[in-house]
C-alpha cells in the first residue's frame, strides 16, 4: 500500500508556468513557477487575495489551472480528479464533519480505501496520538476547542499516509497563544512524519517560523523564494522588504554605479547601498534599511553611511528604543536601540548622528518600475 | 434580580395575548370540545333517566321486569312529546341496527294506550324485539354518559352478549382498513414527495444565487395558487377525456377505448396530493441544505471519497433534519387531507378525513367523527412521539 517514494530527481511539486483566472480576464495567479522538494516545508505568504490559496486548491485539484501545467512526482495531475491525488489537506475551519465522531472522522479516508476494521482502528488510534489527542475518539468535533478541532483535522489529514500534505491558513482562527504551541505542533509532526507540507499564510511570523523555504506572493506573482533567513536578510523586492519585518524604505534615484554597488541620492544625501536591482544611472529605486542595523552615535569611519538625524518620538519598548528619526528629509525613518548602557541619553528633539553599514542596505527596484 | 428579570418577560407575554385569546377560542377550545364529544354523550342518559336506573339492577339475560316496561314506556312517550326521541333513537340505533324504527313506532302506538295490564305485554306486542334482551343492552350502552362506545366503533370494534371487547366480523369492518389505508397512503406520498423534491432542493441549493431564486419561485408558484385551482387542473389533465389521455391517445400508445383512469380513484389522490404537498418538502430540505458548507464534499473528495461515497457518508446524514421535518410535515398534513381526495378521489380514493366529514355532516354521528378525529390526532402526536426519539425534536429544522 506504500506509495513508491519518489527515487527519480523530479521535484515532489511542480508549478510550471501555471496561471489562473476565474473571470477569464483578471489572473489571480501569472505565471507561477515552483517546485516543492520531498519532505519539504514550503510556505505560501502572502496578503489576502494575492492568490496564494488558489494555488493551494489547485494542486489540491478542487481547481484547475487556465493555463499551464502541475505535476507531482513528475506526472501532471491535469486528468486527475481530487480523490485521487492522495494528498491530505487541513481546511482553513478544519471542516470536520459534524455528524461524526473523532474517530468516525479520522476513520472516513481509510473506510474508503476498504482497510480492514482493525487496521482502521489501529491507524486512527496512532494519528490521534501524534496529535496528542489519544483516546479521544469518541467525542464530537462540535464538543472540542478550536485547538483539538484543529488537532483533529490535521490528524484527518494524515491518517491516510499522504506524502503531500496542504494546509490553508490552518490556525488562523486559533488566539495567539495556541496559535504558536501549534506552529511547534505542526512542525513536529511533518519532521516526524517526514511528509512534504504545502502550507498557506498571510502571518509572516507563522512563516517564518515553521518553513524550510518560503513562497511570498503578490497579486497572483511569486515575488521571492527562499529560505526564511534569506528572505529576511536578502529581500531581493522591495515587496518582500516591507512585507517580512520592518524595513525602512528611502526611495532616490542612481547617481553611481560600481559593480554590486551604487550610491543613491535620496535627497537630503547619498546613500552607499548594494545594487540588487539592475540599476543604472539615473533610475529611481528603493533603498531598504531594517531597523535595527541602524547603529546612534557610531565611531567616525566605520560605517559606510552616516547621517545626522533629529529624534522625533522615543518609544520604549524594554528591550529596546523605538526612534522616530528624520533623516535626509524623511520624517518616519525608524531605529531600533537595543536597551544596552549608555543609549538611555537620548531624548526627542535631540540631534543626533546615526549610520549603517553598506551590506546592511539594499537598493531594489522602485514602484512603477520592472 | 428576579423581579428586574420577570418584568420585560411579562411584557412580552402580554404582546401575545390577543394571539392566545384567538388560539384559544378558536383552536384549544374547539378541540376540547371534540375530544369530549368523543368519550361523552348525555342525550339517551338525559331523556331516559329512570329507564337506565332500573336497567341498572337488570341482569342483562332475562326479560327485564315489568317495572322497567313501564318506565321505559312511559319515558319515550314523554320524550315523543318534547321531540327529543328522535335524537335517542338514532344513538340506540347506532348500537344495534333496527332499533330506530322499533322505538319510534312503539313510542307513536304507546302515546295512544292510556291504560294496560302488562305494560311487558302491550310492547312486545308492538314489536316483538322488547322481548329480546339485546335490545335493552343497546338502550343501556347508548345510555352511558361516559362512553366508549365510539372509540369503539371508530376501532371497528364491539361488545359481545358478555360484554367482552371483540372485532367486527370481517365484512362489517370500515375504519380499520380505512385507517390503514391513510396511512399507507401518506406514507406513500411521503416517500414519493422526497424522491421528487430531494433532487429538486438539492438542484435549487447549488445553483448560483439568479437560478436558485427562480427556482424556488417556481416552487412557490404552485404554493400560492389556490388548492382548488390546482386540484381541478389535474382533473383536466388526468380525466379520460383529458390531455394526458388524449395525447397518449393521438401518439398511438393506447387504444382510443382503452383510456387510463387516472382520476376518481387512488391516483388521482396520490397524484394531486403529491404534487400540493411538494413544497412542504422541498422548503426543509432546501433550508437545510443551504446551511451545509460545500467545504465538507471538498474535504471528503480530498480524503480520497469517491461522489456517492461522500454523498451518502457526509451530505445526506447532514441534510436529515430537513428531510425529517419535511417528511413529518408532509405526513401529517396528508394523513389529515380533505379536499383532494374528496374533489378527485372517487370511491376508492377516500381517506379518513372524508370518512370524518361524512359523520359530521350527512350522518350527523359527531361523536363517532369525534371519536376519529381523535384517533388521528393521536396518530400524529404519536408519530411526533417518535421522531423526538430517534432523531430528536430539536434537531428538526423547519427553514
Amino acid at each position: 500500500m506504500e506509495p513508491p517514494v519518489n527515487s527519480s530527481n523530479h521535484p515532489h511539486v511542480e508549478f510550471e508556468h501555471v496561471s489562473k483566472s476565474y473571470d477569464g480576464r483578471t489572473l489571480v495567479v501569472r505565471d507561477l513557477n515552483l517546485s516543492v522538494a520531498e519532505g519539504e516545508f514550503l510556505t505560501l505568504l502572502g496578503p489576502s487575495g494575492s492568490g496564494k490559496t488558489t494555488c493551494l486548491m489547485m494542486l489540491a485539484g478542487f481547481e484547475a489551472p487556465t493555463s499551464g501545467a502541475i505535476r507531482i512526482d513528475g506526472r501532471s495531475v491535469h486528468d486527475l480528479p481530487p480523490r485521487k491525488r492522495d494528498i491530505g489537506v487541513v481546511f482553513q475551519n478544519y471542516a470536520l464533519f459534524p455528524h461524526m465522531t473523532v474517530g468516525g472522522n479520522l476513520a472516513f479516508p481509510l473506510e474508503v480505501r476498504g482497510l480492514d476494521p482493525e487496521q482502521i482502528r489501529e491507524r486512527v488510534r496512532r494519528a490521534l496520538e501524534l496529535v496528542r489527542l489519544g483516546g479521544m475518539e469518541d467525542r464530537r468535533p462540535g464538543k472540542l476547542s478550536g485547538g483539538q478541532q484543529q488537532r483533529v483535522a490535521i490528524a484527518r489529514a494524515l491518517v491516510f499516509e499522504p506524502r503531500l500534505v496542504l494546509m490553508d491558513e490552518p490556525l488562523g482562527a486559533l488566539d495567539r497563544r495556541l496559535r504558536e504551541e501549534m506552529q511547534f505542533e505542526v512542525r513536529r509532526i511533518q519532521r516526524t512524519l517526514g511528509v512534504t507540507v504545502v502550507y498557506v499564510t498571510h502571518d509572516q511570523q507563522e512563516a517564518m517560523a515553521m518553513s524550510d523555504r518560503v513562497a511570498v506572493f503578490e497579486e497572483g506573482r511569486v515575488e521571492q523564494v527562499a529560505p526564511p533567513e534569506i528572505l529576511y536578510e536578502e529581500p531581493e523586492r522591495q515587496f518582500v522588504a516591507r512585507f517580512i519585518g520592518d524595513n525602512n524604505i528611502l526611495y532616490g534615484s542612481v547617481v553611481g554605479v560600481d559593480g554590486d554597488f551604487c550610491r543613491v541620492d535620496v535627497g537630503g544625501g547619498i546613500v552607499k547601498a548594494f545594487r540588487i536591482a539592475p540599476s543604472r544611472l539615473g533610475d529611481r529605486v528603493a533603498i531598504a534599511i531594517r531597523p535595527e542595523r541602524v547603529s546612534l552615535a557610531p565611531k567616525p569611519g566605520v560605517y559606510h553611511n552616516e547621517f545626522d538625524a533629529r529624534v522625533e518620538d522615543i518609544l520604549f519598548l524594554g528591550d529596546h528604543l523605538r526612534l522616530r528619526l528624520t533623516v535626509c528629509g524623511h520624517s518616519d525613518f525608524i531605529a531600533k536601540i537595543p536597551n544596552i548602557v549608555g543609549h538611555g541619553a537620548v531624548l526627542e528633539g535631540d540631534q543626533v548622528r546615526i549610520g549603517w553599514l553598506l551590506t546592511d542596505c539594499r537598493s531594489l527596484e522602485a514602484p512603477g518600475q520592472e | 434580580m428576579a423581579g428586574a428579570l420577570r418584568k420585560p418577560q411579562l411584557r412580552a407575554a402580554a404582546l401575545v395575548l390577543p394571539l392566545s385569546a384567538f388560539i384559544l377560542a378558536t383552536f384549544v377550545a374547539p378541540l376540547v370540545t371534540m375530544l369530549t364529544r368523543s368519550v361523552y354523550d348525555p342525550m339517551v342518559a338525559d331523556t331516559l333517566p329512570e329507564t337506565l336506573a332500573l336497567l341498572h339492577d337488570w341482569d342483562g339475560q332475562s326479560t327485564p321486569s315489568e317495572a322497567v316496561f313501564e318506565t321505559a314506556s312511559r319515558e319515550m312517550v314523554r320524550a315523543r312529546e318534547d321531540r327529543s326521541l328522535g335524537r335517542v333513537a338514532t344513538r340506540v340505533n347506532r348500537v344495534e341496527s333496527g332499533l330506530r324504527s322499533v322505538i319510534m313506532k312503539s313510542a307513536r302506538r304507546l302515546h295512544r294506550v292510556k291504560e294496560v295490564d302488562s305494560w311487558r305485554e302491550a310492547m312486545i306486542s308492538i314489536e316483538p324485539e322488547w322481548g329480546e334482551a339485546k335490545t335493552w343492552r343497546a338502550i343501556q350502552r347508548a345510555g352511558e354518559r361516559i362512553t366508549t362506545r365510539h372509540y369503539l366503533h371508530a376501532l371497528d370494534l364491539q361488545r359481545d352478549a358478555d360484554g367482552s371487547i371483540v372485532l367486527q366480523p370481517p365484512q362489517r369492518r370500515v375504519y380499520l382498513p380505512l385507517l390503514k389505508r391513510t396511512l399507507a397512503v401518506s406514507l406513500g406520498i411521503t416517500v414519493l414527495c422526497l424522491l421528487l423534491g430531494y433532487p429538486l432542493a438539492y438542484l435549487i441549493a447549488h445553483a448560483p444565487p439568479r437560478r436558485a431564486n427562480l427556482l424556488l419561485l417556481l416552487v412557490l408558484v404552485p404554493f400560492w395558487t389556490s388548492l382548488l385551482v390546482r386540484t381541478t387542473s389535474w382533473i383536466v389533465l388526468l380525466q379520460t377525456e383529458g390531455v394526458v389521455n388524449d395525447t397518449l391517445v393521438a401518439l398511438g400508445l393506447i387504444a382510443d377505448e382503452n383510456r387510463i383512469s387516472m382520476i376518481y380513484n387512488m391516483t388521482g389522490t396520490v397524484v394531486a396530493m403529491t404534487h400540493v404537498l411538494l413544497p412542504f418538502m422541498v422548503l426543509p430540505v432546501y433550508s437545510v441544505m443551504r446551511t451545509i458548507p460545500p467545504l465538507y464534499m471538498s474535504a471528503a473528495a480530498s480524503l480520497g471519497a469517491s461522489f456517492p461515497q461522500a454523498f451518502r457518508r457526509v451530505y445526506w446524514p447532514q441534510t436529515l433534519p430537513g428531510v425529517g421535518a419535511g417528511s413529518l410535515l408532509v405526513f401529517i398534513l396528508s394523513i389529515g387531507y380533505y379536499i383532494t381526495p374528496a374533489l378527485v378521489g372517487g370511491q376508492s380514493g377516500q381517506l379518513i378525513s372524508n370518512m370524518i366529514a361524512y359523520h359530521m355532516q350527512q350522518s350527523l354521528n359527531w361523536g363517532l367523527a369525534a371519536a376519529l378525529g381523535s384517533i388521528l390526532l393521536g396518530c400524529v402526536v404519536a408519530l411526533y412521539l417518535l421522531y423526538d426519539r430517534v432523531v430528536g425534536i430539536d434537531r428538526m429544522r423547519l427553514g
